[in-house]
């Protein structure tokens, strides 16, 4: 259990920058996660702190160790950080057994044999792989794999535990099952967990902390899974984490209209207005599918239906508002029984649910759609 | 803040990095640009006109015509008989294929210079034992062929180089996707039209690349020429250097007319690899994607027996009729005589272990080829190690100088390290085995770089990581994971080297001295000397330790594998 620092770390490649003046905590014992596009650089943050690349600038402290200065070319080889990595091709040896596998680390660390046998043997069993010990990697398939790799990085009791993107190689029901029991895993050690993502799922299932990260390296938000998903910091966050709507419009002294085609849209809440300090300009109105009400009579705008899709257990509507369309999805049980199944076609009336406000036109962070 | 460690100012990886780029440098760097500038440069100064009037020199420009014409006959008749057998074993049901493939492979075991020894002793104009029977039963007053000439050359080279293309075209007919020549067949297109319209254009690569490499083989080839060409005259690149070095006891004239022609010879092979790398590059049709499922097989009907007897006579003639004669020549009590049981005896098959000079070749080569199998392993490991895995600053000099050993043949070589180690930096090696060791190091650097970046390539950094994560050092990674994983790729350039080094001749036969000739050498000088005998019974002990080699090696290269 170690406390995690960066202080204005950065890194680049040749030309390419890929973290600049990045700062933040990960709390000790907490399960952390940052969650962000694939190339956006996040597992350079694992590799910084694993030892496998060094900051340029910057400085990462890992409890009470500094373990690299980038200004003072600092660096602690990654076999003396105790921490433990599981990579996204798992990096099990091909060459040595199961058991073998797990125990490498405790024979790397000189533990004693007898102790080091039971140790091992007890991490294959927190992942459920007793009686394949002496199988070797090729007889084992992917998530087995990936619960050898789990093993290995835990049998060693590291103060840390990296994961990068451990399940994006696993089928859905795999990787629903083992996000439990990695969290389950990391509850009963009381490691300090990085895991790092692209998949909200994941991020949202296991995190205590989340931080979003843009395809700049730059942190967008950190927070709990709730915060994150509730309070979205920005529209990058808010498309981050689900399928989102994004409604552009201009606002007038508290009124707003289509951005598309000037229609009329719904007034700017006063909490929107205090907290911008201003009733016009342009903004974004957010919501995710669900938040949009359809109903035949009652409702505050007008829409039309442009296209339906039934997904089973919901129905996916796309709603033409007047140029701009959004997308709402609701329980067919639901529709079905209160008579809201519309056609290709239909006209309706929409309100929301709930919407979020953001100033701005969102550009450069939303593609709109 | 306690632990902090410094980044020494120059790490472990710079170390290696520096020792790599020496190794090479000193072993094929130095060498080759001294050849350069020995070619261009007179007295200090360059002397772009007398490059050109040694060039222009009937003498060395007819070894010139000679090579190229040689070159590319080889190709020619390679191609043609590499891709005709290839198609009959991959897309014919010709019957016994798996036998039939193998054995199409035999020619590569069989060394080129002791085939021409035996076509010579059956087919030299003279006294060739068939030239003689045919002479007999025809009533003819003169041979009817004579294997001592370009066309000769030609066609014994082709006979131990095809299997190149052979090689190259079956496995691509092999993976080729059977459903590209299923859509012509739905199309309506007949077999015959399928094979020549589609089939053969999509292996046109793998073809051509074949080609290029029997090109760049014959080119600077040394051993056919010698023992079929020089008693008659005829020369091409590396026989002229050797017959001019050789004769004028090693004057500097003689080496540096050859570095002239050296230059020629790896520009030559420069372009033919660079042809081949684009080819290959561009070449990568959809084609040879995946494993081969079934492809369509031509039914020969009528053919299918007579096909199988001209493959079974094919090998019959160019692998077991001169190693047949090779093992009957060596045991004849006199060359010339019949091969009859009464003429024929085991002693000279003894006497080659008891004499001192074929006793010390077979040590020397056996020591020689040892040595510079395994140094040459372990210095292409870490070098390809450094090219492949850590990324230094100046990584790229590098990969530059790794690549060069691919194009430098046998004879450029051997003059390069008799430029570089005749005491021009204070070191003399020449004359003892070590300038043999040096060549073989420089010689073979490319089979062990190739072997190794390709087993090297295998490990993903990711399993190196994750042993430094579990608390191994860089050191203890590289023991406990990287060389456990790339073990067979150091076995078999292991093996990739020692054998061709145990019958080197080329390069061996521009560097010894008095007491250091290799089997190759031995043979070759021996045949010289117009010992046939005895330069047959040398070389079938030398094919049965080949022999030996090859085949325990293959069993325990595919028990490796089967392990893996």
């Amino acid at each position: 259990m170690s406390e995690i620092e960066f202080r204005s770390v950065s890194k680049s490649f040749r030309t390419k920058k890929v973290l600049e003046n990045l700062s933040f905590t990960i709390r000790p014992g907490e399960c952390f996660t940052i969650l962000g596009p694939s190339g956006c650089g996040k597992t350079i943050v694992v590799r910084l702190i694993a030892g496998f690349e060094t900051p340029d600038r910057g400085t990462i402290r890992i409890g009470t160790t500094t373990v690299a200065d980038g200004s003072k070319g600092y660096a602690l080889p990654p076999e003396n950080r105790n921490i433990g990595v599981v990579f996204q091709d798992y990096a099990v040896w091909p060459h040595m057994t199961v058991l073998e596998n797990v125990l490498y680390p405790l024979r790397m660390q000189k533990v004693p044999k007898e102790e080091a046998l039971q140790r091992a043997k007890m991490a294959i069993q927190q992942v459920n792989m007793e009686g394949l010990e002496d199988r070797l990697p090729y007889q084992l398939s992917g998530g087995q794999q990936q619960r050898v790799a789990l093993a290995r990085a835990l049998v060693s009791k590291p103060a840390i535990l990296l994961l990068d993107e451990p399940l994006s190689n696993l089928d859905a029901n795999l990787r629903e099952e083992m996000r439990f029991e990695i969290k389950e895993l990391q509850k009963s050690t009381n490691s300090t967990l990085l895991y790092v993502t692209h998949d909200q799922e994941v991020a949202l299932a296991i995190s205590d902390r989340i931080a979003v990260m843009n395809e700049k390296g730059e942190f967008q938000q950190v927070g709990t899974p709730e915060e994150v998903y509730d309070q979205p910091a920005n529209p990058f966050v808010f498309r981050f984490l689900g399928i989102a709507n994004f409604i552009p419009v201009h606002a007038r002294d508290g009124k707003t209209f289509l951005a598309s085609s000037a229609k009329e849209f719904l007034p700017l809440p006063d909490t929107v207005q205090k907290a911008e300090g201003t009733s016009s300009g342009k903004f974004l109105a957010a919501c995710r599918p669900m938040e949009v009400e359809l109903s035949h009579t009652s409702g505050p705008l007008e829409g039309k239906v442009v296209r339906k899709a039934l997904l089973g257990p919901i129905i996916d509507y796309r709603i033409d508002l007047g140029g701009t369309v959004v997308r709402a999805q609701l329980q067919t049980e639901e529709g079905s029984m209160k008579g809201l199944i519309f056609e290709e076609g239909d006209s309706c009336r929409v309100g929301f649910s709930r919407l979020l406000w953001f100033p701005g036109n969102g550009e450069g962070e939303v593609t709109h759609g | 803040m306690v632990d902090i460690y410094t980044k020494p100012k120059i790490s472990v990886a710079q170390i290696v990095l520096l020792f790599s780029i020496l190794v090479l440098v000193v072993v094929v760097g130095i060498p080759v640009i001294l050849i350069f500038l020995t070619a261009f440069f007179e007295d200090g100064k360059l002397n772009i006109p007398g490059f050109v009037q040694i060039l222009k020199d009937p003498d060395t420009y007819q070894a010139l015509w000679n090579s190229l014409v040689i070159a590319f006959g080889t190709t020619l008749v390679s191609t043609t008989v590499g891709v005709f057998f290839a198609w009959l074993v991959a897309r014919t049901d010709l019957p016994f294929k798996k036998t039939m493939k193998a054995l199409f492979l035999v020619p590569f075991m069989l060394p080129s210079f002791i085939g021409a020894l035996a076509w010579k002793v059956l087919l030299s104009p003279r006294a060739g034992y068939i030239n003689k029977f045919l002479m007999a039963l025809l009533g003819l007053e003169n041979a009817p062929i004579d294997i001592m000439s370009m066309g000769g050359i030609i066609v014994i080279e082709s006979m131990y180089l095809f299997p190149f293309v052979f090689l190259q075209v079956e496995s691509a007919l092999e993976r080729m996707d059977p459903t590209l020549e299923e859509s012509a067949r739905i199309s309506g297109a007949g077999l015959l039209t399928i094979t020549r319209k589609i089939t053969l254009p999509l292996v046109l690569p793998s073809i051509l690349s074949g080609a290029l490499l029997v090109a760049l083989y014959s080119l600077a080839h040394f051993g056919v020429p010698a023992i079929l060409g020089t008693e008659k005259g005829i020369y091409n690149i590396p026989t002229k250097i050797y017959e001019r070095i050789y004769s004028s006891g090693g004057s500097f004239r003689a080496i540096r007319v050859g570095t002239i022609l050296s230059t020629i010879l790896v520009i030559s092979a420069a372009l033919i690899l660079k042809a081949q790398d684009l080819l290959l590059k561009k070449g990568k049709y959809q084609i040879i994607a995946g494993k081969s499922m079934r492809p369509m097989l031509l039914k020969l009907r009528a053919l299918r027996t007579p096909l199988l007897i001209v493959s079974i006579l094919y090998i019959g003639i160019t692998v077991i009729l001169p190693t047949v004669t090779i093992f009957l020549v060596g045991g004849l009590k006199t060359y010339g005589l019949s091969f009859e049981l009464k003429n024929l005896t085991w002693a000279n098959y003894l006497e080659i272990f008891r004499w001192k000079m074929t006793k010390d070749a077979i040590w020397n080569s056996v020591y020689l080829s040892l040595g510079a199998a395994l140094v040459t392993m372990l210095a292409g490991t870490m070098i390809s190690y450094v090219i492949v895995k850590s990324r230094p600053r100046g990584k790229f000099i590098l990969e530059l100088l790794g690549v060069l050993p691919f194009s430098l043949p046998g004879t450029v070589i051997a003059l390069g390290v008799i430029l570089t180690w005749s005491g021009r930096f204070g070191i003399n090696i020449y004359n003892t085995p070590w300038i043999i060791f040096v060549a073989y190091v420089a010689r073979y650097m490319a089979f062990s770089l190739k072997s190794n970046s390709a087993a090297l390539q295998q490990v993903s950094d990711s399993l190196e990581e994750a042993s430094r994560a579990c608390g191994a050092t860089h050191f203890q990674t590289l023991k406990n994971i990287v060389l456990p994983l790339i073990r067979p790729g150091m076995i078999s350039a292991f093996f990739l080297i020692f054998l061709p080094a145990l019958r080197e001749l080329t390069t061996s036969v521009l560097l010894y001295g008095p007491t250091t000739r290799t089997i190759g050498v031995a043979i070759y000088a021996l045949n010289e000397d117009g010992e046939t005998v005895r330069a047959a019974a040398l070389a079938s002990v030398a094919l049965i330790i080949i022999l030996v080699g090859e085949t325990s090696i293959r069993n325990f290269l595919a028990r490796l594998q089967k392990q893996e």
